[in-house]
C-alpha cells in the first residue's frame, strides 16, 4: 500500500506533464503545418 | 512599390496573409521566406505548406500590392485572402483536439487504475481506485462531453434527437452510477468505459473536424480576389489601393487591363470590351464605352477605364445574387447526415431497451440499485462508439484520397449528398469549357515568323495575347527581342523586329469579331488568328462515366442558344440557353420536386444561387470565389474528369459507411443480451467497444485509393 501512495502521484504527473506538453505543442502552432514541418528540415540556412 | 520602408520601433506592425497556391516544396519555402526577410520593412514571414498561406509581419508602410509583387518577383503568384478566410484560425478543430487530449490522458489514467482492479484488487484498494478513477474522470466528463451535451441539448430542446442525445444520456447516467459505486464501495465501477467512450468519439468528432478545416483552407487559398479592392483616384489627384467594401458612391477607380471591376459603376473615361462571362455566363465580350454602367465583378480586358463608383459593394448586382443564394442554401441546411438519420432509429431503441432491462430486473427481485446497475451496462454497451466512428473515418480516408486526386470536398455531408445525385447540371462557360480563349488555327502561323508572334504576345496582358503565348510557349517556341514595343489600348502592341514593323492587334475587317486577332508583318497579308472557348478536356468522357453512373445530364447557361450549340456539339446534352440566375434556381426547384437529387456544375457569380440550391454542386478550381464558397467540392485543374471520379468516391464510401453501420449493429446484437443479463462487467465493456472501434476504422482505411 506505501509503495501506491507514491506510484499512483508520479504516474499521474507523468500523464499530466505529457497533457501540459501537448497543450503546450498546440498553443506553439506545432499542428499547423504538418506537410511544412518535414520539410524544413532540407532547408539549409543562409549565413547571416 | 515601396520597398525602401525602415522599421520605426514606435510604429504597430501588420499583418498580411497571403495566398501562395504555387508553393509546394521545401525550395519554395526557403526562397519565399528568405527573399522576403531581405526586403526592407518585413519583420518575419512564415509560410504554411499545408494551407498555402504565407503570413506577413511588415511595417505599415509596406501595402499589399507590393508584398503581392515582391513574392511576384521571387517567382511565385500570391493572391490576398479575404478577412474571412485568414482569420478564425482558433477553430472548432482546436477545442475538440483539446478535449480529445483531456479524454486521452484521462482514459490512459484509468485504464492503469481499472487494470490492478480487474486483476483482482480488493477491499479497500479497489475502493481506492474507484475513488481516484472518479476524481479523474468526473471534470473529464464536464470538459470534454461539452461537444456532446451542447449538441444534445440543441437537439433536444428543438425536438429532436440526433447521435449525440444517447451518448450524452449514457455518458452522464454512468458516471453517476459509478460514482455511487465508488462511494459505496461497490464492486464495479465503469469510469473507464465513460472516459474511453468520450476519447473515441472525440477522435470521430475531430477527424471530421479536421478534414474540413483541411478542405476549407485548400478551397481559401484557390480562391482569387482579384477584385478584392481598386486603386482609387481622390479629388487631389492622388491614387490609394482601397479594399471593395471601403468604396462609397462617387468614387472614382482606375481598372487596369486584367483587372476585375470592384464595385458596379458608370464609365467615365476609356473604352474596352468587358468579359460578363462570370456574371451571366455569356462567353462573348461586350464593348463598353463612356457613360455606359458596369457591374462588379466584370473583366476589364482591352483598356484601361475610370470608373465612378455608383453603388457601394454591399448594394451592387452581387448583393442580389448573394440575396437570392441566401435563400437557396436553406433546402441543404434541411439535409439530415446519415449519422443523424441511423440515430433518430437507434436512439428510441437504446432508452426502450434500458429502460425495459431496468424494470425487468426490478420485477424479478433484484433491488433498485443491481437493476439500475444493469441498465447502465446496457446503456455503455449500446453507446454508439463504433457509430460516432463509423461515418467520420470513412469519410476522412475518402476526402484524402479525393483530395490527392484533386477534389477538394468541403465536409462530409457533402460526400454523403454527392453520393445521392442521380441528375447533374452543367454549366457551360467555364465548366464545360475551359473558360479562357484558346488558339483555334495555331498552323496558320508560320514556323519562322512564331518567335516574332510570341514575343508580341509576351508584351500584352490581353486574354488573347496570353492564349497565344501559351500555345506558343507549349510548343517550345523560343522569343526574340522586339524594339519599340508599344501597346495601343484597344487596339494591340506593335513593335520593329529587324526594321520590319511587326504587329498583333485588331485590324479593320475583324472589328466584329471580339474572339479573333490579326498578326501582321510589314507588308505582307495579315494572319488571321482566331480563338475559341474549348471544351475541358475529358468531358465527354466524364459525361459518359456518369450516363454510366445512372446520372443524365443536361446544361443550363446563360449564354445564347448559337454559342452553345457550336461549343458543345457531340456531347449529345440537351440545354436550356439564356437562363438568368433566378431561371436556374426555378429548374432545379422543378428537378428537385419531381423527385431528382440534382448536382449542379458550375462556376460562375451567375451559378452562385443555383450551386448553392442542388442537392450537391461542384465548381472548377478556376470559378469565381461566389462559385467556390457556394460549392461543396471544388476540383482542381483543367479535365472534366474529377466529376464522375467524385461520385464513384462518394458512392464507395456510402457502401464503406454501411458497412460501418452493419459490424457496429452487429457488435450490439452478440453484446446487448448479454448486458441485459447483468453479465457485462467493465473488463468486458471496455474490450467490446475498443475492439468495434478498430474493427470499424480499419475497414475505413480501405477507402485509402477510393479516387483512383
Amino acid at each position: 500500500m506505501s509503495g501506491l501512495a507514491l506510484l499512483i502521484p508520479i504516474a499521474l504527473f507523468l500523464g499530466l506533464a505529457g497533457l501540459a506538453a501537448f497543450f503546450w505543442a498546440m498553443r506553439d502552432g506545432q499542428f499547423d503545418d504538418m506537410d511544412g514541418a518535414g520539410m524544413r528540415i532540407l532547408i539549409e540556412e543562409e549565413e547571416k | 512599390m515601396t520597398a525602401h520602408a525602415t522599421i520605426d520601433p514606435g510604429e504597430a506592425l501588420l499583418r498580411t496573409v497571403l495566398a501562395v497556391p504555387g508553393a509546394h516544396c521545401a525550395g519554395c519555402i526557403a526562397k519565399i521566406e528568405q527573399g522576403l526577410a531581405d526586403v526592407p520593412g518585413v519583420v518575419a514571414a512564415r509560410l504554411n505548406i499545408t494551407s498555402k498561406q504565407l503570413s506577413v509581419t511588415h511595417a505599415p508602410s509596406l501595402t499589399i500590392p507590393g508584398l503581392i509583387e515582391t513574392v511576384g518577383r521571387l517567382g511565385f503568384e500570391a493572391q490576398p485572402l479575404s478577412e474571412a478566410a485568414a482569420g478564425g484560425k482558433d477553430s472548432e478543430s482546436r477545442k475538440l483536439l483539446r478535449a480529445t487530449g483531456v479524454a486521452g490522458f484521462a482514459a490512459m489514467n484509468i485504464m492503469l487504475l481499472s487494470v490492478s482492479v480487474w486483476s483482482g484488487a480488493e477491499g479497500g484498494t479497489r475502493d481506492l481506485f474507484h475513488l481516484l478513477s472518479g476524481l479523474i474522470a468526473i471534470p473529464t466528463v464536464a470538459y470534454s462531453g461539452q461537444p456532446f451535451f451542447r449538441s444534445a441539448w440543441s437537439a433536444l430542446k428543438r425536438g429532436r434527437t440526433n447521435m449525440d442525445v444517447p451518448i450524452a444520456i449514457g455518458v452522464l447516467l454512468v458516471t453517476a452510477l459509478s460514482l455511487f459505486e465508488a462511494l459505496t464501495g461497490g464492486p464495479h465501477a465503469y469510469f473507464d468505459g465513460a472516459v474511453m467512450l468520450l476519447f473515441f468519439l472525440l477522435v470521430g468528432r475531430s477527424l471530421d473536424s479536421v478534414m474540413r478545416d483541411r478542405a476549407r483552407d485548400g478551397v481559401s487559398s484557390l480562391i482569387k480576389q482579384q477584385a478584392a479592392g481598386a486603386l482609387v483616384i481622390g479629388d487631389d489627384g492622388r491614387s490609394q489601393w482601397l479594399r471593395s467594401e471601403q468604396l462609397l458612391p462617387g468614387m472614382c477607380m482606375k481598372v487596369a487591363v486584367g483587372e476585375r471591376i470592384a464595385a458596379d459603376g458608370m464609365v467615365e473615361a476609356g473604352a474596352s470590351s468587358a468579359d460578363l462571362s462570370l456574371l451571366t455566363g455569356e462567353s462573348a465580350p461586350q464593348r463598353i464605352g463612356k457613360g455606359d454602367p458596369v457591374h462588379a465583378g466584370t473583366l476589364n480586358l482591352d483598356a484601361p477605364l475610370t470608373v465612378r463608383v455608383t453603388a457601394a459593394a454591399e448594394d451592387s448586382s452581387l448583393a442580389e445574387i448573394a440575396r437570392l443564394m441566401g435563400e437557396a442554401g436553406q433546402g441543404r441546411s434541411r439535409y439530415v447526415r446519415i449519422a443523424d438519420r441511423a440515430a433518430r432509429l437507434y436512439a428510441p431503441a437504446v432508452h426502450t431497451l434500458a429502460a425495459l432491462s431496468f424494470v425487468t430486473w426490478l420485477l424479478l427481485g433484484a433491488g433498485w440499485h443491481q437493476s439500475l446497475l444493469i441498465a447502465a451496462a446496457v446503456l455503455i454497451i449500446t453507446c454508439p462508439c463504433a457509430l460516432g466512428l463509423a461515418v467520420p473515418a470513412a469519410q476522412i480516408v475518402a476526402a484524402g484520397s479525393l483530395m490527392r486526386a484533386g477534389v477538394l470536398v468541403k465536409d462530409g455531408s457533402a460526400l454523403e449528398r454527392l453520393a445521392e445525385a442521380d441528375r447533374a447540371l452543367f454549366d457551360k462557360t467555364g465548366t464545360l469549357t475551359l473558360g479562357r480563349p484558346e488558339l483555334g488555327n495555331l498552323e496558320a502561323i508560320p514556323e519562322n515568323v512564331r518567335p516574332v508572334a510570341l514575343a508580341l504576345a509576351q508584351a500584352s496582358r490581353h486574354p488573347l495575347a496570353s492564349a497565344l503565348r501559351r500555345s506558343l510557349e507549349l510548343r517550345g517556341t523560343e522569343s526574340v527581342t522586339l524594339d519599340h514595343i508599344t501597346e495601343t489600348a484597344g487596339t494591340g502592341v506593335s513593335a520593329r523586329y529587324r526594321g520590319m514593323k511587326v504587329a498583333l492587334g485588331k485590324i479593320p475587317d475583324l472589328a466584329a469579331d471580339s474572339m479573333a486577332t490579326a498578326l501582321s508583318i510589314e507588308d505582307c497579308a495579315p494572319v488571321v488568328l482566331r480563338f475559341t472557348d474549348r471544351l475541358r478536356p475529358g468531358t465527354a468522357v466524364a459525361i459518359g462515366q456518369l450516363r454510366k453512373l445512372g446520372i443524365e445530364s443536361s446544361i443550363a447557361t446563360g449564354d445564347r442558344a448559337a454559342s452553345v450549340a457550336t461549343a458543345t456539339k457531340g456531347l449529345g446534352l440537351t440545354a436550356q440557353t439564356s437562363m438568368t440566375p433566378a431561371d436556374k434556381l426555378d429548374l432545379i426547384a422543378r428537378l428537385q420536386s419531381q423527385g431528382h437529387r440534382v448536382l449542379m456544375v458550375g462556376d460562375g457569380l451567375n451559378d452562385g444561387p443555383a450551386l448553392a440550391a442542388g442537392h450537391v454542386s461542384m465548381a472548377p478550381a478556376s470559378a469565381s470565389d461566389v462559385g467556390q464558397n457556394a460549392a461543396d467540392a471544388v476540383f482542381l485543374g483543367d479535365s472534366l474528369l474529377p466529376v464522375a471520379k467524385a461520385i464513384v468516391a462518394a458512392r464507395r464510401t456510402m457502401r464503406v459507411v454501411r458497412q460501418n453501420f452493419v459490424i457496429a449493429i452487429g457488435y450490439n446484437v452478440v453484446a446487448v443480451p448479454l448486458a441485459f443479463m447483468g453479465l457485462v462487467t467493465p473488463l468486458v465493456a471496455a474490450l467490446a467497444m475498443s475492439g468495434s472501434s478498430i474493427i470499424v476504422v480499419a475497414n475505413a482505411l480501405r477507402l485509402r485509393n477510393a479516387a483512383r
